[in-house]
């Protein structure tokens, strides 16, 4: 086989199923990508040694005949994700040295069931970010070059700042660059407020948020509770089948955590979708949407209706005010739940001359700017005399949103089709350096998906006019993840596969 | 609010009467084996973070998951002080940073507590009840130490309490001396040890008060209140309500107002010390917490549990004056100790129950109190004083000899029945021998007999001349028969 690294996780899984090749070879194949990338910055953290022992445990389990269903298959972990022994910050510095000694369930799930672990994954700083610039071990270049730069004037790029080359999307960029650039079959995300389907849809790479309540958040770190949620980001939507068929599943150890069975998610894959009821919300239609998204919405809505699906117009009338309120509610929960790092007990500690000024001194120097913003909207808008006219109002909002959804999926749609971003991936240092809202509106799309709690998928549906991908979203009922991978597959499949870039890294 | 004060409880300052209004916060350490929301142990006195999982020490990505114990325990509660269960209710994120709260907020319950309104009947004196409201108890967590005095230039933190479940206990304003204060919270840890939610020990701090305290004139709308932290005694909330008073009217007297804060009491130098002002206080920015779903049960959760709970204080109580035919200031004193009322009931059951509650109350927790025993740790056991009181009522005592011989079994043990054979302090009933006595008292004092017949009361004289010569053993009554029939009165 020539690069194993080309392979798609499924084929992978069947390779290595049939012997053709083993799982030590597919993990030192990805190794060698990996150090080859690392201008890229995908990975903040390479673990070799573990990714080959378990390599090796893989090929002894696969030879036995005890292979689980992700046997020797090598994927990245996001930095959020507590991976026992290993780098563990969520690319804060606050967090600085930092290896727990437990395992967060998504994780222990996926080694459960035989996948190998390659490293940890860069992210925006506590996931906050749609960029992938708020990270306190740097941005992550995008595989995909920006219209008209080669690979050599990018290769300088990366060994500089990095401007010009484009964002991979945020928060988790580091996951969505690795899957683009084949530096791993598949790897763990997160989304609060399109953290996956953002930097899929920048990629050319599939990303799904499932159901809120659908995996485990223990062991994850916390930004907000209320819409934080674990997902994959890989190359096909069969293969985030597979993969979150093997993160899902319930957790005493999570209270928001549901019980209930985990379907064959894979099995979805290439379903009809023949007489499903596919809703466009007029509400998306955002002024000032470029043409090439109109268009990939429209191309969206032709193949599913070429696929014999039944599309039907729908109103979300809440949608416009989602982000305001996503930008109360997150932050809200963000500034209690990072009230942790304080310097006492783990990572960073800027001594002072009392506890308060440790504190001060601590928090100062171990958050990021857009961090610490997000924590002082939160507190203010938490704080007494302005809860209500905030914090409660959002809550209200999020009520009404999530009303939306439950009139549409009364009248009979089975999922609802949406552009994933509004634009294609920009460039590295391009935008909210002025005016942070600029890159909050990355969202507008994604956050209602989390206000709600519902699955929402995002698949490469074709390319801008400057040659990148652009994504589709498919939101789907509580739960009903099935459908968004069967109509997803249909979009996958009538736009073709994306051709993701060579390596000129 | 402004039910008409009773005179009795005004203090006189120098410009008149002010009355004292007092509510207080009761923070009970809830008995069970795990924390609110860990697995880890709740033992006291471990060795420092001995007793701390990922969750108390907020690790990253740790989450909380409610201990259904500790939320049976705090319905138990709710349900002793008779108050109503809300059947849905919440937990919030009360947000500051303290090195000793490692999450950075505490998880209570703030909007929607799991316990309302309820009522606990109080015995100030033999003769005075009171009924104190109780405002709301809801769940939330401990934090943890402190150690200031290990090192001469760090502190340390002990995390074991950190996520220990407390039950805060807020009372309405309806406590108006300090003798009320003492009295509520005498009562309140009576029902908590009933129930078994709560040991309520105040020296290992599962049992704290929060004291507010303002004063006013009789009649008018209630003062500035100041709130007095953490105070660990009975006899503290006492003196802290007595000494928080006399300030408060000393500044009002003087023309000044009282400024609302928050302070503490000091027990040596017998004042309160002001903490923190309105102005410095925390805004807690308070909001549900997302990691944990509003908790919500059935009313049959509710009725599972009523069903199985003990007896309760007031419940024993008039149960005692109706089955025992006892007064209700000896039964409050019986029933006040669970352990106390089962021992009565060992004494009285089957025996004359009146003189059984004389024996457990004067000659008993007289002596438990003089000499440090409580009642599980007493000397004398139910069965032991049991048979005491058997050998009265049978006549083969007096109640003299039986003072004696309670004595004789509180030092050395021993089965009373045996005791008075083999020490020969059996009655004499024996008329013979008791008249023998009386004769050769009548015939060596006839003075005392033509007083006697003159005045009849002089007989007692006689019956304390019979009962010396008998050493006390000499049935009273047939001394007193045969007395009057050989003196003819």
């Amino acid at each position: 086989m020539t690069d194993v690294t080309r392979l798609t996780l499924a084929e992978a899984r069947d390779a290595l199923a049939a012997k053709k090749l083993s799982a030590v070879e597919l993990t030192k194949a990805h190794l060698g990508a990996m150090e080859k990338a690392r201008g890229l910055n995908a990975y903040v953290t390479e673990t070799p040694e573990q990714a080959l022992a378990m390599a090796a445990a893989s090929d002894a389990r696969i030879a036995s005949g005890a292979a689980g269903p992700l046997e020797g298959l090598p994927i990245g972990v996001k930095d959020l994700y507590a991976t026992k022994g290993v780098h563990t910050q969520a690319c804060s510095h606050i967090l600085d040295g930092f290896k727990p000694d437990y395992e967060s369930t998504v994780t222990a799930n996926l080694w459960r069931d035989g996948a190998v672990m390659l490293g940890k994954l860069n992210m925006d700083e506590f996931a906050m970010g749609s960029s992938n610039e708020t990270s306190y071990y740097g941005p992550v270049a995008s595989p995909w070059l920006p219209a008209g730069r080669d690979g050599a004037w990018a290769r300088e790029a990366l060994k500089g700042d990095k401007k010009g080359l484009l964002v991979p999307g945020g928060s988790s960029g580091g996951s969505a660059s690795a899957v683009a650039a084949h530096l791993c079959l598949g790897a763990t995300a997160s989304d609060t407020g399109g953290s996956i389907r953002q930097p899929a849809a920048f990629t050319g790479t599939v990303g799904i948020k499932p159901t809120y309540g659908r995996c485990s958040r223990w062991g994850m770190v916390a930004f907000a509770s209320s819409l934080d949620q674990a997902g994959p980001i890989a190359r096909t939507v069969r293969d985030c089948a597979i993969m979150l068929r093997s993160m899902a599943g319930h957790d005493a150890k999570d209270a928001t955590c549901i019980d209930a069975p985990v379907p064959d998610y894979e099995a979805s894959i290439g379903r009809s979708i023949k007489g499903k009821k596919i809703g466009i919300p007029k509400e998306y239609r955002i002024d000032g949407m470029p043409a090439e998204i109109e268009k990939l919405w429209a191309d969206g809505v032709a193949f599913l209706k070429a696929a014999g699906a039944e599309i039907v117009d729908i109103s979300l009338p809440h949608t416009r005010t989602a982000l305001p309120a996503y930008y109360i509610v997150a932050p809200a929960e963000a500034s209690s739940n990072l009230a942790r790092y304080d310097g006492v007990r783990y990572g960073l500690r800027v001594p002072g001359k009392d506890i308060q000024s440790m504190y001060e001194n601590t928090r100062r120097a171990g958050f990021g700017s857009e961090v610490r913003r997000r924590i002082m909207i939160g507190a203010y808008v938490l704080s007494a005399g302005y809860y209500d006219a905030y914090y409660v109002r959002a809550q209200k909002i999020r009520t009404l949103i999530r009303q939306d959804f439950e009139k549409a999926y009364a009248q009979g749609v089975d999922a609802i089709l949406t552009p994933a971003t509004p634009s294609a991936a920009f460039g590295i240092g391009e935008k909210g350096s002025t005016d942070p809202v600029e890159m909050y509106l990355n969202d507008v799309f994604t956050v209602t998906v989390n206000m709600a709690g519902l699955p929402g998928i995002a698949v490469p549906a074709g390319l801008s006019a400057d040659g990148l991908p652009l994504g589709l979203q498919l939101i789907g009922r509580p739960f009903d993840e099935e459908t968004l991978f069967s109509v997803a597959s249909v979009i996958e499949e009538s736009a073709g596969r994306v051709a993701l870039p060579q390596p000129w890294w | 609010m402004n039910a008409p004060a009773n005179p009795s409880k005004l203090i006189k300052g120098a410009t008149g009467d002010w009355e004292i209004v007092v509510g207080m916060e009761i923070h009970a350490q809830v008995s069970s084996r795990s924390k609110l929301f860990s697995g880890a142990s709740t033992d006291f006195g471990g060795d420092p973070n001995s007793h701390v999982s990922l969750v108390d020490a907020a690790m990253p990505g740790m989450l909380p998951v409610i201990n259904e114990e500790c939320i049976k325990q705090a319905v138990r509660t709710g349900i002793g002080l008779k108050a109503q269960i809300n059947h849905r209710s919440t937990f919030d994120r009360k947000n500051y940073f303290y090195p000793d709260l490692p999450q950075g907020y505490q998880i209570s319950q703030y909007k929607s507590p799991i316990v309302g309104e309820g009522q606990v009947i109080v015995d100030v004196t033999p003769t005075e009840q009171i009924t104190v409201g109780i405002e709301r108890l809801h769940l939330e967590q401990d934090a943890g130490k402190s150690l200031h005095d290990q090192s001469p230039t760090d502190s340390f933190v002990d995390l074991n309490r950190s996520g220990v479940a407390l039950m805060e206990i807020v009372s309405k304003p309806d406590i108006r001396s300090a003798e009320e204060a003492r009295a509520y919270v005498t009562k309140l840890r009576t029902i908590l040890r009933y129930l078994g939610t709560c040991d309520g020990n105040m020296e290992q701090g599962s049992l704290r008060a929060d004291v507010n305290v303002s004063v006013r004139r009789p009649g008018e709308g209630l003062g500035t209140r100041c709130e007095i932290k953490n105070v660990n005694s009975i006899r503290f909330i006492g003196q802290a309500v007595e000494v928080e008073a006399r300030r408060q009217i000393g500044i009002l007297e003087d023309g000044g107002s009282i400024d609302q804060e928050t302070r503490l009491f000091d027990p040596a130098r017998g004042e309160t010390r002001s903490m923190r002002s309105k102005e410095e206080a925390h805004d807690y920015r308070y909001f549900p917490d997302p990691d944990l779903l509003p908790l919500e049960f059935d009313e049959a959760f509710v009725e599972d549990l009523a069903r199985d709970l003990p007896e309760l204080p007031d419940e024993k109580k008039a149960r005692f004056m109706r089955d025992y035919g006892i007064a209700s200031y000896d039964a409050g004193v019986l029933v006040a100790e669970r352990a106390s009322a089962d021992f009565y009931e060992a004494v009285a059951k089957g025996r004359d129950a009146k003189m059984a509650a004389n024996w457990v109350i004067n000659e008993l927790f007289g002596r438990l109190n003089k000499e440090g025993h409580d009642i599980v740790s007493s000397p004398v056991s139910a069965d032991q004083l049991g048979a005491i009181v058997d050998l009265i009522s049978e006549g083969v005592i007096s109640g003299k000899i039986a003072k004696d011989l309670f004595e004789i079994v509180w030092t050395e043990g021993g089965d009373p029945r045996e005791l008075v054979e083999t020490r020969g302090m059996k009655q004499v009933t024996d008329t013979g021998a008791i008249e023998a006595a009386v004769d050769a008292i009548i015939a060596a004092n006839p003075d005392k007999v033509a007083q006697a017949q003159a005045k009849p009361t002089m007989l007692g004289w006689f019956v304390g001349q019979v009962m010396k010569q008998t050493g006390g053993k000499a049935n009273p009554q047939s001394v007193n028969d045969l007395l009057k029939r050989k003196l003819g009165i």
